[in-house]
């Protein structure tokens, strides 16, 4: 297998973007990362995304794609993995060049999720779940993150409050992303007041629908020296798997696919989780960050939220996550989420990320979670 | 939902039909053609006595398309007595102090909108376990 890196990277604007279609989303993030890379070549393109046939009524997407960006007649697909789809494609593209098939691919995660009103969006974003055992039944995605937000504070004595500092950390980090959705910041009162959707989770405590995609453009390490940019080096690419059906699980609290991600991509790395600078983490929703950190070995079972409250977590913090805001603060358009978090963590071992840069980061760790913890792509990228 | 996803699903919803894994004695729902536990493929329909407690909720007010008529409702998480979780609505929890570990039953009724082809839509639900009236001196 041969070494792969990141030669270049390219997103829009997170946002409601009315204007501007699928095909325009994405067609800009690969252009961006084309031009970022100063490479004309592209071998192969991976389309990360969830629900384009929910919720745009388009799927073929990788051809789609490969002919808006003037691509044509390349090696194009879709790449699905529930909300992982973004992860899912930069391992596709990471595979391919790792592989010897190409040298130079795309991955680029994109979801247009504005063209419908709430109830279609729920039942797209549904389609990540059991359709005949949870989504059948109107359980939504909310619903079962809310099922398992209040197990975890009936077993672990927290109270919703509790769950704060990791949404106010978000938004203060987003502040600093040019492209994130909300670069305004929120306080624990606001999030205490914000309005609940499926009890004990509130507005504050869950990513919100949009738009956007962000693209990176691999090549093989022998190849690094074409590029202008920093190389980075993916040290790990992981895709484990659980049950779809969250109730299948021996431990619904406990994420083993995430945790077991995490573990093969610190093993390929030759790191432990003490060496990861910072940790992009799938914050769709506060407990999702919680589990996470708890699974990826950031913090023992049932400390994740005492973590947070010890502001161990900002940016100035010994384990700093979300730096650009995460799902939470810079949006979450599902599909795309995943390959945003590659792209930011690239900004951040560049040293490109501005007032939002973790100074001396050499390792930095991303995690795209499909489903409630039943697919996690886990990156490790170093400098 | 379709006519032959219903059709195909009718043990599950009406009679909470799993399966039993002939190789470990592992429980599951929805019935497994591999066995969760221990991978062996020698699996066979199962029953469940629909008594259970509950290992989590939570209200929906945001339905998906399709339960507009039924929102906003509780679902929940059940532990069966003979071992799975399930995923499922609730029923008759209107003005009822909802905790975690009450013992909750199954119960058929309505799960979603009527559909546009006319036929509604019935399966399992859980409610609060009826309990017996407390007997009186005297009484048969």
């Amino acid at each position: 297998m041969r070494d792969v890196v990141i030669i270049g990277i390219g997103q829009t604007a997170v946002g409601e973007h009315w204007g501007r279609s699928i095909r325009d989303l994405a067609a800009e993030a690969v252009a961006k990362a084309r031009a970022d890379a100063g490479v004309e070549r592209v071998d192969a393109l991976y389309v990360g995304n969830m629900a384009s046939g929910a919720l745009c009524g388009q799927e073929n997407l990788g051809t789609l794609v490969a002919d808006a960006t003037g691509l044509l007649p390349i090696e194009a697909v879709k790449i699905e993995a529930a909300c992982a789809s973004g992860g899912a494609a930069v391992r596709a593209a990471c595979l391919a060049v790792a592989g010897g098939a190409h040298d130079y691919a795309i991955a680029v995660g994109v979801e247009k999720m504005t063209d419908l009103l709430t109830d279609g969006v729920t039942s797209a974003l549904a389609t990540a779940a059991d359709a005949d055992y949870e989504a059948g039944h109107g359980v939504s995605f909310v619903a079962l993150n809310a099922m398992l937000m209040r197990r975890y504070m009936h077993e672990h004595g927290v109270r919703r409050e509790d769950f704060a500092p990791l949404a106010v950390l978000a938004h203060a980090n987003a502040a600093h992303n040019p492209h994130a959705l909300y670069r305004q910041p929120i306080t624990a009162e606001e999030f205490a007041a914000s309005p609940v959707v499926a009890d004990p989770i509130g507005i504050l405590d869950s990513a919100a629908i949009c738009d956007g995609a962000a693209a990176v453009l691999v090549a093989p390490a022998s190849e690094a020296r074409r590029t202008r940019r920093l190389p980075i080096r993916i040290a790990a690419s992981t895709c484990v798997t659980d049950t779809v059906g969250l109730a299948e699980r021996r431990d619904p609290l406990v994420w083993e696919a995430v945790a077991a991600g995490a573990r093969r991509a610190y093993a390929l790395a030759k790191v432990g989780p003490g060496d990861i600078d910072f940790f992009e983490p799938h914050d769709a929703f506060t407990i999702v960050s919680a589990l996470s950190l708890e699974a990826c070995g950031f913090a023992d079972r049932g400390s994740a939220l005492k973590m947070a409250a010890e502001g161990r977590l900002a940016r100035d913090g010994d384990r700093p996550i979300c730096t650009l805001g995460g799902l939470k603060g810079r949006g979450h358009p599902v599909g795309a989420s995943g390959a945003y978090q590659i792209v930011e963590v690239a900004l951040q071992l560049r040293g490109e990320a501005g007032a939002a840069q973790i100074r001396g980061a050499r390792t930095g760790m991303a995690q795209s979670v499909g489903g409630s913890g039943s697919v996690a792509v886990t990156h490790i990228l170093q400098v | 939902m379709e006519l032959p996803r219903y059709h195909r699903l009718r043990g599950a919803l009406y009679r909470l039909e799993g399966s039993a894994c002939r190789s470990c004695d592992a429980r599951s729902f929805p019935a497994r053609t591999v066995c969760a536990t221990c991978k062996s493929a020698d699996v066979a329909p199962a029953g469940f006595c629909g008594r259970g407690t509950l290992w989590s909720f939570t209200r929906v007010a945001q339905p998906p398309r399709g339960f507009a008529s039924v929102a906003p409702y509780g679902v929940g998480m059940v532990r069966l007595v003979e071992g799975p979780l399930v995923t499922a609505q609730l029923a008759d929890v209107e003005g009822v102090d909802m905790a975690i570990g009450m013992v909750v039953e199954m119960v058929t009724r309505k799960i979603r909108d009527a559909q546009e082809n006319g036929f509604i839509v019935y399966g399992y639900k859980f409610r609060p376990a009826l309990r017996p009236a407390p007997r009186r001196a005297g009484a048969p």
